[in-house]
């Protein structure tokens, strides 16, 4: 079944055309990559699918329920949950903190003004520990290095246990040596819990390596998809990435 | 970190001189009594200001719709009714002493209720806005409350109210009364905002502060919480502004309960000298800018309001993070300067 359906989605800003007419379908369970050069339009596209902002025109499926009109907080709780380019997280806050505050505070709101339970303390833990970051736990996030927040911000997104997660580059800025960490990463979430992977990738022999169907974006429209094989012979593609 | 624990003994340690204090110094018992008030003001500020970043120039507007609605209530609840012909500003109630708890207690709770009523609304309104364009809107409330208490006749208009006389019968006095019940009402306010912070709410509010975007990509619905966190500030700082009505005995609409240029400037000044997004600053900030305040009072007559000032810039210039984010900068620093040591 498709988990989410992107149907010709149009969204300008001013001027500025930066989708039109894309669409994409991403079945669930699978791991789907999007390519593209800079400022083809990937990142708009990840804001219009959680709700960042309108789409001009278009439908966009979660389940199959038309979510474009929702907002990005109800998205999130639907179970779609992104991860930003540039690392998003609470920097005066330690990673606990950050880790704890990313658990589905709202539902047990009757509990809000109590401290968080002992298997939200657990789960955090865990999570830490599965990214590699348990020894820095009381490190404020905004002291970690951006390779390792963005890693942190990865465990943020599992303590909400979604059911699909999109991915803006996350491997971007990262150290290398930290890369294939990463890569096992993202695979064994997959495979393990299940959670069905949407990634913006720059970084060819990556997503190459974890995708098993990519889109490529040009100039803001959809140029190409197909089986990584097939897009890496891609005529246009190579000319997109090589070309002016 | 100091843990909750030790912070608890020195609590109770500088309780139990607080509550013999006005015992020994009589004459100070009406500044000392100030000084909670300072405390709730800048302890309710700091809940939206400190802990989610978002700064309000409004919250005065909440401490005198506290103040107004339980005058009125306590006016109101026991006597008979207005004379038509007498002039409202001039109307004083006698009570006797279970009428006079009885409707402060009443008329307290309805101002609390009214202002949490006007946080929520007030708050659906402007809260969805981020930082700067909220304060921006905050800018007028306490202003316009002034200017729209001053226009109805029945809380005696521009000429303000008068509070009911305390009863006279008791043993003890009006201002130890309100001292005691102040100082009762900070600690209640510390505690309960300690545990807030500590929760699952408080992490809410400094998500809020740290990355709103985030914050909403996570699924938090933070306009819900902000609301939330201003309405308990609102609830707390009612209450103060009840009492305070009730210890000055005189309410006027400009100068006292929407008075932006005192209260209203300085809870926002406390929280920040003393240490904003903390529990302790400002605690610090009111006792420090309140008894600094008291002395230019003293010592500089006519120049108070200067030096008051002068104080004002430097602690923006030199404690722009307050006398706590001061020192524990200051500690981080020796701290690191001492593990090199270790290393070396
Ligand atoms: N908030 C914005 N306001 C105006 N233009 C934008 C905004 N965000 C992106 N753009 C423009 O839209 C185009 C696509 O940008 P983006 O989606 O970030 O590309 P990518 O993520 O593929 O690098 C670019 O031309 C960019 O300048
Ligand atoms: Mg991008």
């Amino acid at each position: 079944m498709d988990q989410l359906n992107v149907k010709s989605v149009d969204k300008a800003y001013g001027g500025v055309i930066a989708n039109h007419d894309v669409s994409l379908t991403v079945p669930e369970g699978k791991i789907v990559g999007i390519i593209g050069p800079n400022g083809s339009g990937k990142t708009t596209l990840f804001n219009s699918i959680v709700g960042h902002h309108p789409i001009d025109s278009g439908e966009i499926h979660f389940n199959g329920k038309e979510i474009s009109s929702l907002t990005i907080p109800q998205i999130a709780r639907l179970g779609m949950l992104r991860t930003f380019q540039q690392t998003h997280i609470y920097g005066k806050m330690t990673c606990v903190q950050n880790m704890q505050i990313s658990s589905d505070i709202d539902a047990n709101w009757k509990r809000i003004f109590n401290p968080f339970s002992k298997e939200v303390d657990e789960m955090v833990d865990e999570l830490l520990a599965f990214v590699g970051l348990y020894k820095k736990r009381f490190l404020l996030a905004g002291d970690l290095s951006f390779g390792q927040q963005k890693l942190l911000e990865f465990a943020m997104a599992l303590m909400k246990k979604p059911t699909i997660l999109l991915l803006d580059e996350p491997t971007a800025g990262v150290n290398p040596t930290l890369i294939n960490g990463l890569i096992d990463r993202l695979r064994q979430v997959n495979e393990e819990k299940g959670i069905t992977l949407l990634v913006i990738e720059h970084n060819m022999r990556v997503i190459m390596n974890l995708a098993e169907h990519i889109y490529c974006l040009a100039n803001g429209t959809m140029l190409a998809d197909g089986k990584p094989d097939d897009i890496q012979n891609d005529q246009r593609v190579i000319d997109a990435y090589l070309g002016n | 970190m100091i843990t909750n624990n030790k912070q608890n003994m020195l609590i109770w340690i500088g309780l139990a001189i607080s509550a013999v204090v006005p015992l020994l110094l009589p004459n100070y018992i009406t500044v000392l009594t100030y000084i909670w008030v300072m405390i709730i003001l800048a302890l309710t500020w700091d809940m939206l200001g400190g802990q989610t970043g978002y700064t309000s120039f409004g919250n005065i507007l909440f401490f005198g719709v506290g103040m107004y609605v339980s005058a009125v209530v306590q006016r109101d609840m026991f006597s008979s009714g207005l004379d038509r012909f007498e002039r409202v500003s001039e109307i004083v109630v006698n009570l006797n002493a279970s009428e006079y708890f009885v409707s402060l207690a009443v008329g307290t709770l309805a101002g609390a209720i009214v202002a949490v009523i006007l946080a929520v609304i007030l708050g659906s309104g402007i809260l969805g806005m981020r930082g700067h364009y909220f304060a921006i809107c905050t800018l007028g409330l306490g202003h316009a409350a002034a200017e729209i208490a001053s226009g109805i006749d029945y809380i005696g208009a521009g000429s303000g109210m008068v509070t009911p006389i305390y009863p006279g019968e008791l043993a003890l006095s009006k201002e130890a009364f309100y001292y005691y019940a102040f100082m009762l009402f900070a600690i209640v306010t510390f505690f309960l905002f300690r545990k807030i912070y500590q929760s699952q709410f408080g992490l809410a509010l400094n998500a809020i502060r740290d990355n709103e975007n985030k914050a909403e990509s996570m699924g938090i619905h933070t306009t819900q919480y902000k609301i939330a966190g201003w309405s308990i500030a609102a609830f707390f700082l009612a209450i103060a502004g009840a009492g305070v009505g009730n210890v000055i005995g005189f309410i006027d609409p400009v100068e006292i309960a929407f008075s932006g240029p005192t209260f209203g400037v300085w809870m926002i000044v406390m929280a920040i000298l003393g240490g904003k997004g903390t529990i302790w600053g400002p605690v610090l900030g009111a006792v420090i800018l309140y008894s600094a305040k008291e002395t230019f009072w003293t010592y500089l007559l006519g120049w108070d309001k200067v030096a008051l000032g002068l104080l004002i810039v430097i602690i923006v210039v030199y404690f722009p993070k307050g006398v706590l984010g001061y020192f524990k900068e200051r500690k981080q620093l020796s701290n690191s300067i001492l593990s090199q040591k270790g290393e070396g």
